[in-house]
C-alpha cells in the first residue's frame, strides 16, 4: 500500500467536506460536513502513523483526541443550533445574516 | 509502482473497495436532498473509515470511531435534526444556489493537496500492514507522555457538556420563576 | 522774604487744578463749581498782592525754571515763572480783575446753562493767561498764548445752540491762528539766532547788539508784531473782537477787555529791547498800525446799537493806543495804559452786563432811562466812561496823557494829534452810550431793576482803581516809600531805558482834556434829548462816513472775499485730490485686499483645501461603502473566503517562492 492512496482519499474527503460546508443551507448539514472534514484529518493522521511507526503511536493518540474534540464540538454546535431554531424558528443559515452592513 | 503492481497486492483490493464506498458515501452526504439520508450516509462514511483504520493497523482507533462517532455523534445529529424540525422528506431548498464557487474551491483544494502529496511522498509505502497496534502502547502513551492533553481534553468534554446544557436550556417563564423562588 | 517769589508758580497751577476739579465735581456743588474757581483766584490774589506790594517797596526780581527737554546742547525747553516788574503787574491785574469778574459771574450766570463748564473754561483761561505772563521763555509764552486762544474759542461759543455764536468763535480762532503764524516764525527765527528761547537771553543779546540777532531782528520783530496784532486786535486783524461779544458778558469783560487782548501788548513789552535796539525799522510801521487802529476803530463805536459792540470797538481803539505807545518807545506809557484800561474797561463791561441782565437785551434801542432803576450801575458806569474818556483826575487821564507825552517826545507829532482826535471820538461815543442807555425814558418792555449785590459790589470795587489808579504814575511824583509805576515796571533784568516825563506838560494834557470835554458836550447835545423811540434819538449820521462805518469799512466782506476767492479753488482742488486720488488709492488697496480675500476664501479655501478635505472624506466614505459589502453576515461566504485565502497563500508560497 502506498501512503499516497490514503492521503489522496483523505484529500478527497476533505474537499467534499469543504464543498458541503459551503453549499448546504441547513445548519445541521453544515455540521455534518465539518464532521466529514475531521474524519479526513483522522485518516491522514493514521496513515502517517502507519508510515512513521513511532514508539508511542503518536498519530493514533492524536487521532483519539481529534475524535473526542469533534464529539464535544458537535455537542456544543447542536446546542447552538437548537437555540437558534428556538429563537428564529428556522435552521436555515441564510436567515442568520443579521450581522451585515 | 505501477497500477498492476499495486493491484497485485490483495490489501489494495480491500482498500479500493472500502475507499470507493467511503467516497461514494461522502459524496452523497454533501449532495443528498434528504437530511436524514445525509446523516445516514455519514454513518456509512464513518464505517468505511473504520475499516480503513483496521487496514492501517489502528484497531483501537477504529473501534473508538465506531463507538463515539457513529454511536454518539450521529445519534446526536439525528436528535438535532428532529428538534430543529428539518423537513425529513425531500427538501428542494437544502442546497444553496451558487455552487460554482464552492466547487472550484473544493476542487482546488483537492488538487493542491494531491499534488503536494504526490510531490512529497511519491512512492512511500505504508509499512507492514498485518502487524496490529498494541492497545497497551496507546494506554501507556495516553497516561504517560500525553497525560496533560488527556486531562485537557477531559476538561473540554466537561465544558462542552456544561455548555451544551446551559445553551440549550429552556428559559423559565416568569410564572415558573415565581414558583421557583417561593418553593 | 523770597517765599512768594519762589512759589509764584502756584499761581500758574491753581487755575488748572480748579479747571480739573470743576470738570470732575463742579456739577454737584452748590454754586456749580464757582467756589473752586473763586477759591483758586483768591489764593492767587494773595500771592499777586503780596508780590505787588513787595515790588513797590523793594523790587522783586526772580526766575524759576524747570528743564523739560533739550535739543542738542543749546536749545532747552524750560517751563517755569519769571517774577519781575512787568510780570508782577500782570499777575496782579489778571488775578484781581479776574477775581472780581468771577464773583460777578456767579450772579450773572445764575440759572444759565452749563455753569460748571463756564467756570471750568474760565479757570482754564486764567491759568493760560498766567502761564503767558509769567513765561520765562518764548515757548511757554506760546503755550499760554494758544491756551488763551482755546479758552477764548470755547467761551465765545459758550451758547453754541445759536450757530452765529459758533461762527464767532471760529472767526476769533482762525484770525488769531493766521496771526500766530507770525508769532511762531518770529519766535523761531529770533531764538535760533540768539541760541535760546529765554527772554533774558534774547533781551541781553538785543541790548548788546549781538551780531547774529541783528541780521534777523527786523524780520523776527516784524513777525512777532504780526502775532501781537492778531491777539491784540490791531487793524486789520481786529475783525474778530466785535463778533467775540457773542460770549457771556463776564467773558467779554475779562478776556476781551482786560487780559487776553493785552497779551500782544505784553509780548511787545517783554521783547522791548529787541525793538528798541535792533528792530527799529519796524517801529514806525507798528506806530502807524496802532494809530489807524485807535482812530478808525473808535469811529465804528459810533454806529453800534449793541452796547457790548460799542465797548468792543472802544477796546480795539484803546489797544491801538497801547500799541502805538509801546512802538513809539513808551514802554512804561503803554503798559500803564494797559493797567488802567483793564480796570475801567472791565468795569464798563460788567456794567453793561448788569444792564443787559436787567433788560434782557443787548441793544441800546431797548434801553433808556435806566439810571433811575439802576443807580449803582449808572454811577459806576459813568466813572468808567469818564476814566476812559480821559478826564482828570481819573486814571484814564494819566495813562492817556503819558502816551501823548511819549508820542510827542519821540517825534511822532502827527500820531499825537491823531491820538488827541481819538480822545474826542472816545468821549463822543461813550456819551452816546451813556445817554441812550441811562438817560431819557425806558423804551423797553420789561421791568428793569438793580442787579443783586454779588454783581454790584464788583462794580464798585472796580470803580475805585478806575478812579484813583492814575495817582500811581503822576509824572515826576514818586509816592513815599513805594515809588511810582515806572519804577516798579523798571524792575527787570534788562533795563528798558525809556523816557519818562518828569513834569506834566499842561499844554498837552489840556488839549487832551479839551478834546474829551468837546466830545462829551457834542454827544450830550446830539444824543441827550429824549424822543419817542431810541432810533429817533440815535438818528445822527454823517454822509459817506456813517454808511462806511455801518459796514465796518467793508473789512469783513474783504476778508471773506479775499479768502474765499483765493482759498476756495485751492480748497476745492485739495478736496478733489483727496477724494479721487488719495481716497481712491486707499479704497483701491482695500478693494484689492477684499478681492484677494474673496479669492483666497472662495477658491483656495472653499474649493481647494475644503475640496481636498472633502475629497479625502468622500474617498474614505466610498471605500467604506465598497468594503462593507463584504460584510454579508452569511457565514458560508466567510468560510469560503477563508478557504480561498488559505489556498491562495499556499499557492503563493509553494509555487511563487
Amino acid at each position: 500500500m502506498l501512503l499516497n492512496q490514503f492521503l489522496i482519499l483523505a484529500a478527497a474527503l476533505f474537499a467534499l467536506g469543504i464543498y458541503g460546508l459551503l453549499v448546504r443551507r441547513n445548519l445541521v448539514l453544515i455540521l455534518l460536513s465539518v464532521e466529514l472534514m475531521l474524519n479526513a484529518v483522522n485518516i491522514n493522521l493514521i496513515a502517517f502513523e502507519s508510515v512513521l511507526r513511532s514508539e508511542l503511536a503518536v498519530g493514533q493518540v492524536f487521532s483519539i483526541f481529534v475524535i473526542t474534540v469533534a464529539a464535544a464540538e458537535v455537542g456544543i454546535g447542536l446546542a447552538i443550533v437548537i437555540m437558534i431554531f428556538r429563537n428564529r424558528r428556522s435552521a436555515n443559515v441564510d436567515d442568520l445574516s443579521l450581522m451585515r452592513w | 509502482m505501477t497500477v498492476t503492481d499495486w493491484l497485485s497486492e490483495p490489501v489494495n483490493w480491500v482498500f479500493a473497495l472500502v475507499a470507493l464506498a467511503v467516497l461514494a458515501s461522502a459524496f452523497r452526504v454533501v449532495t443528498a436532498k434528504n437530511v436524514v439520508h445525509a446523516a445516514l450516509f455519514l454513518v456509512a462514511t464513518l464505517a468505511g473509515t473504520a475499516g480503513l483504520f483496521l487496514v492501517l493497523s489502528a484497531e483501537f482507533v477504529a473501534w473508538v470511531l465506531v463507538l463515539v462517532y457513529i454511536g454518539a455523534v450521529i445519534v446526536l445529529f439525528l436528535f438535532g435534526i428532529m428538534i430543529t424540525r428539518a423537513p425529513t422528506g425531500y427538501d428542494q431548498g437544502l442546497d444553496g444556489d451558487r455552487k460554482i464557487w464552492p466547487a472550484v474551491l473544493s476542487l482546488t483544494t483537492f488538487g493542491l493537496m494531491t499534488w503536494a502529496s504526490l510531490q512529497a511522498f511519491g512512492s512511500t509505502p505504508v509499512s507492514n500492514p498485518g502487524v496490529g497496534t498494541d492497545t497497551a502502547v496507546l494506554g501507556v502513551a495516553l497516561m504517560g507522555r500525553f497525560v496533560v492533553p488527556f486531562e485537557v481534553v477531559s476538561f473540554v468534554l466537561l465544558a462542552a457538556l456544561i455548555g451544551g446544557i446551559t445553551i440549550a436550556r429552556r428559559d423559565l417563564t416568569p410564572a415558573e420563576e415565581e414558583g421557583r423562588s417561593l418553593a | 522774604m523770597t517765599f512768594f517769589a519762589d512759589t509764584a508758580g502756584i499761581m500758574l497751577v491753581l487755575p488748572f487744578l480748579a479747571f480739573l476739579l470743576i470738570m470732575a465735581v463742579g456739577k454737584r456743588m452748590r454754586r456749580q463749581g464757582a467756589e473752586l474757581a473763586i477759591g483758586a483766584l483768591a489764593i492767587n490774589t494773595v500771592w499777586a498782592t503780596v508780590l505787588f506790594v513787595q515790588n513797590m517797596t523793594e523790587g522783586v526780581l526772580a526766575k524759576t525754571t524747570f528743564e523739560i527737554a533739550r535739543i542738542g546742547s543749546d536749545l532747552v525747553f524750560e517751563l517755569g515763572w519769571v517774577v519781575d516788574g512787568l510780570s508782577i503787574m500782570m499777575f496782579f491785574l489778571v488775578n484781581v480783575v479776574g477775581l472780581l469778574v468771577f464773583v460777578y459771574a456767579v450772579g450773572y450766570m445764575q440759572g444759565d446753562v452749563r455753569v460748571p463748564w463756564f467756570f471750568a473754561a474760565f479757570s482754564l483761561f486764567v491759568g493760560s493767561m498766567l502761564l503767558l505772563v509769567g513765561a520765562p521763555n518764548l515757548i511757554q509764552l506760546i503755550i499760554g498764548w494758544e491756551g488763551v486762544g482755546l479758552a477764548s474759542y470755547l467761551l465765545i461759543g459758550f451758547y453754541w445752540e445759536d450757530l452765529d455764536n459758533v461762527r464767532a468763535g471760529n472767526k476769533a480762532f482762525l484770525v488769531n491762528k493766521v496771526a500766530d503764524v507770525g508769532l511762531l516764525l518770529g519766535a523761531i527765527i529770533v531764538a535760533l539766532a540768539v541760541g535760546s528761547f529765554d527772554f533774558q537771553a534774547i533781551n541781553l543779546a538785543a541790548a548788546e547788539h549781538m551780531e547774529a540777532l541783528s541780521s534777523v531782528a527786523v524780520v523776527g520783530g516784524l513777525l512777532l508784531f504780526l502775532g501781537a496784532m492778531g491777539k491784540s486786535a490791531q487793524f486789520p486783524f481786529h475783525i474778530w473782537l466785535p463778533d467775540a461779544m457773542a460770549g457771556p458778558t463776564p467773558v467779554s469783560a475779562l478776556m476781551h477787555a482786560a487780559t487776553m487782548v493785552t497779551a500782544g501788548i505784553y509780548l511787545m513789552a517783554r521783547t522791548f529791547p529787541l525793538f528798541q535796539n535792533l528792530a527799529e525799522e519796524v517801529r514806525p510801521w507798528m506806530v502807524a498800525i496802532g494809530a489807524i487802529t485807535l482812530f478808525a476803530m473808535g469811529l465804528l463805536a459810533l454806529v453800534a446799537d449793541d452796547i457790548k459792540k460799542v465797548l468792543a470797538y472802544s477796546t480795539v481803539a484803546q489797544l491801538g493806543y497801547m500799541m502805538t505807545a509801546v512802538a513809539a518807545g513808551g514802554y512804561t506809557a503803554g503798559v500803564f495804559h494797559l493797567f488802567t484800561h483793564a480796570f475801567f474797561k472791565a468795569l464798563l463791561f460788567l456794567g453793561a452786563g448788569s444792564v443787559i441782565h436787567a433788560v434782557h437785551s443787548n441793544n441800546m434801542s431797548d434801553m433808556g432811562g435806566l439810571r433811575k432803576d439802576m443807580p449803582i450801575t449808572y454811577w459806576t458806569f459813568v466813572v468808567g466812561s469818564l476814566s476812559l474818556a480821559g478826564i482828570i483826575p481819573l486814571a484814564g487821564f494819566w495813562s492817556k496823557d503819558e502816551i501823548l507825552a511819549t508820542l510827542g517826545h519821540e517825534g511822532y507829532t502827527a500820531v499825537m494829534w491823531i491820538a488827541i482826535a481819538g480822545a474826542f471820538v472816545t468821549a463822543f461815543y461813550m456819551t452816546r452810550a451813556v445817554a441812550l442807555t441811562f438817560h431819557g425814558t425806558y423804551k423797553g418792555h420789561g421791568h428793569p431793576h438793580e442787579s443783586p449785590r454779588v454783581m454790584t459790589v464788583p462794580l464798585i470795587l472796580l470803580a475805585i482803581p478806575s478812579a484813583i489808579a492814575g495817582l500811581l504814575s503822576i509824572p515826576g511824583v514818586s509816592l513815599p516809600g513805594i515809588g511810582n509805576f515806572s519804577e516798579w515796571l523798571a524792575v527787570r533784568e534788562v533795563v528798558m531805558g525809556d523816557h519818562h516825563a518828569e513834569v506834566i506838560q499842561w499844554a498837552l494834557a489840556g488839549s487832551g482834556i479839551l478834546a474829551a470835554l468837546a466830545g462829551i458836550a457834542l454827544g450830550w447835545v446830539i444824543f441827550g434829548k429824549d424822543r419817542e423811540t431810541q432810533q429817533q434819538r440815535d438818528a445822527f449820521g454823517v454822509p459817506i462816513l456813517y454808511p462806511l462805518l455801518r459796514n465796518k469799512y467793508y473789512m469783513d466782506d474783504l476778508a471773506n472775499g479775499v479768502v474765499g476767492a483765493t482759498m476756495g479753488p485751492v480748497a476745492r482742488f485739495v478736496n478733489w485730490t483727496n477724494t479721487y486720488i488719495i481716497d481712491a488709492l486707499v479704497n483701491s488697496v482695500a478693494l484689492l485686499t477684499k478681492g484677494l480675500g474673496a479669492f483666497v476664501y472662495g477658491i483656495l479655501d472653499q474649493r481647494g483645501v475644503d475640496g481636498a478635505v472633502h475629497g479625502l472624506s468622500a474617498a474614505a466614505d466610498g471605500a467604506g461603502s465598497a468594503l462593507r459589502k463584504m460584510q454579508t453576515g452569511r457565514v458560508q461566504q466567510y468560510a469560503a473566503s477563508f478557504v480561498g485565502g488559505v489556498l491562495a497563500l499556499i499557492i503563493v508560497f509553494v509555487f511563487v517562492t
